[in-house]
């Protein structure tokens, strides 16, 4: 019945939009993309993806914790969020560790201590839905958090954006021109944990590394312009999110792994046929040679 | 314009020390700049030049000492927009998507507003930046694409644009083409005359004889300060580069 259907563009598209859960989800991830995508150019350009990658995986005990507490899962993972920068810069400043090294270290100590609290808190945690996102499964009140933290990043960005830009490129100037750089360090840290929170449930918390740095460097590939930078990553990022969902659906495929995959082909077009940067150079195939 | 008091002094660095976490960069080093002064700031890798400048521009704290700029403390002459920082070529991500007009811009940054919306003075003030070093024509390149001297120009030109009276410039000839020298030692001479004071670290023995007025020779602290004619002496100099002798380090002096 399903291979009849989608026989048309037309009802690949449309039929999906029928179910409730399908709506919520499609929305929601797009959301939750636009947001990652958006913060995804400053950590590309910073450097900052295996801090992503920390602060994503760290946030695991937060969110369990949370969750037995009753509290606001955003707001525990939040918390070890954060934590777990200031301990990687702890460690790092007191020890002769180098800090890869040390980032390794630390993130996958707090996610082992997630898993063990799950084991451990009588609960009904999913830990299925942490690891591994639910955008098909979001309740009610996920969803207000998901627009108020989603909201809020994309306000704290769009405010700071050139300064964030100038942090990520010369943060020495920015500091020699009185521009408050410790600020801006960690407003880029809390939007980083923000935006893991947001994404995690989209994708679940291993795979949100991907929606904070794939975006970001496809579009890396297709512009030298900072803003067009920005503009593509979000595109790619929702599109990615789109696909993901509507692949997932027709296929019965894991949904956040759908969407990380969209986002790693798309990253893979960009790097084969970049009109500047990529491998074949497509302008090239429509000049010609020079 | 403000009319400029050439008595005063611009940069006073008193006995500072600059550790990072227990381990010593810089310690005991003074140093006094008026307006119009060119000083040339000598010595080996590690000897605590880039830590130098980073004290100045309140990049790093320092642990002991006194910094005067202006007679002011650091941050307010962070606020001030009165120190200027001109990176190594290396210094920078040349990659980063963002073109000579942005870069230029960011000069401005520190006096515009917190949405750093440029008004018609700061677009006019990075024209003009832009024009004197010559880069008018690349105005919309990106950054990437530039040659090493271009880049260096435009880095010079944001310096230019944030109207900063005292210039730091890191290893400001190294790398660059001899069009981006002469370019830069003109705007030297006019700055000299604009009342800026600038101080420029080098490895090149001959930069320093022909622009600076002074020479700050540094090995973790100040070997030799004074006049570049009385202090610059191949003596000093084997001195802060740890015995090894000028001759061989820059070859035999003509």
């Amino acid at each position: 019945m399903e291979l009849c259907s989608f026989l048309t563009l037309d009802s690949f598209i449309k039929d999906p939009l029928t179910h409730d859960f399908m709506r919520k989800a499609l929305l929601m991830s797009s959301l939750v993309a636009a947001v990652c995508g958006f913060l995804s150019s400053y950590l590309t350009l910073k450097g900052w993806a295996l801090m992503g990658d920390a602060v994503s995986h760290s946030v695991m005990p937060g969110v369990v914790v949370a969750y037995a507490l009753g509290l606001p899962f955003s707001l525990g993972a939040f918390i070890f969020g954060v934590g777990s920068v200031a301990l990687i810069g702890f460690i790092k400043q007191k020890s002769r560790v180098k800090e890869d090294t040390v980032i390794g270290l630390v993130f996958t100590g707090f996610f082992a201590l997630g898993i063990v609290l799950v084991s451990k808190i009588k609960s009904n945690i999913d830990l299925h839905s942490i690891l591994f996102g639910s955008p098909l499964g979001i309740s009610l009140s996920d969803v207000k958090q998901t627009i108020f933290i989603s909201l809020l990043v994309v306000i704290l960005l769009s405010i700071f954006r050139k300064d964030l830009m100038l942090y990520c490129f010369d943060p020495r100037h920015a500091k020699t021109v009185g521009i408050n750089v410790f600020f801006l360090h960690y407003l880029l840290l809390t939007c980083l944990s923000l935006a893991a929170v947001v994404g995690l449930q989209s994708v679940g918390i291993i795979l949100v590394v991907a929606m904070l740095i794939t975006p970001g460097a496809t579009a890396y590939l297709l512009t030298d312009k900072f803003d067009n930078m920005t503009v593509i990553s979000v595109l790619s990022a929702i599109i990615s999110s789109l696909i993901g969902i509507y692949v997932s659906f027709w296929f019965d495929l894991e949904t956040g792994g759908s969407i990380v995959l969209a986002q790693t082909f798309i990253f893979l077009f960009a790097f084969l046929f970049a009109p500047r940067y990529g491998i074949f150079k497509l302008k090239k195939l429509f000049v010609g040679y020079k | 314009m403000e009319t400029i008091n050439y008595q005063n002094f611009r940069i006073e660095a008193e006995n500072i020390c600059v550790d990072y976490n227990g381990k010593v960069a810089l310690y005991d080093a003074n140093l006094r700049l008026k307006p119009g002064q060119i000083c040339g700031l000598v010595g080996m890798n590690g000897a605590g030049k880039t830590t130098f400048f980073n004290a100045l521009t309140g990049f790093v704290n320092i642990s002991k000492g006194k910094i005067r700029i202006n007679g002011e403390s650091v941050r307010s002459a962070q606020k001030d927009q009165a120190i200027a920082y001109v990176p190594q070529n290396e210094g920078i991500d040349s990659q980063f998507p963002i073109s000579v007009w942005d870069v230029v811009m960011m000069g401005r940054y520190g006096s515009m507003n917190i949405f750093r919306c440029p008004r018609e003075s700061d677009v006019q003030a990075v024209k003009d930046a832009i024009k004197r070093v010559d880069l008018t024509d690349h105005i919309s390149t990106p950054i990437g694409n530039l040659s090493g001297g271009q880049r260096k120009r435009t880095f010079l030109a944001r310096a230019i644009a944030q109207r900063a009276s005292i210039l730091l410039l890191d290893e400001p000839f190294s790398g660059v083409d001899i069009r981006t020298e002469k370019l830069i030692s003109e705007l030297f001479i006019q700055f000299k005359n604009e009342g800026k004071t600038i101080l420029l670290s080098t490895h090149d023995m001959i930069h320093v004889r022909e622009f600076c007025d002074l020479v700050l020779l540094i090995n973790k602290t100040v070997v030799a300060y004074g006049e570049t004619s009385e202090v610059f002496t191949p003596e000093n100099i084997t001195t802060t580069f740890g015995g090894i002798s000028p001759d061989s380090l820059f070859g035999p002096e003509s």
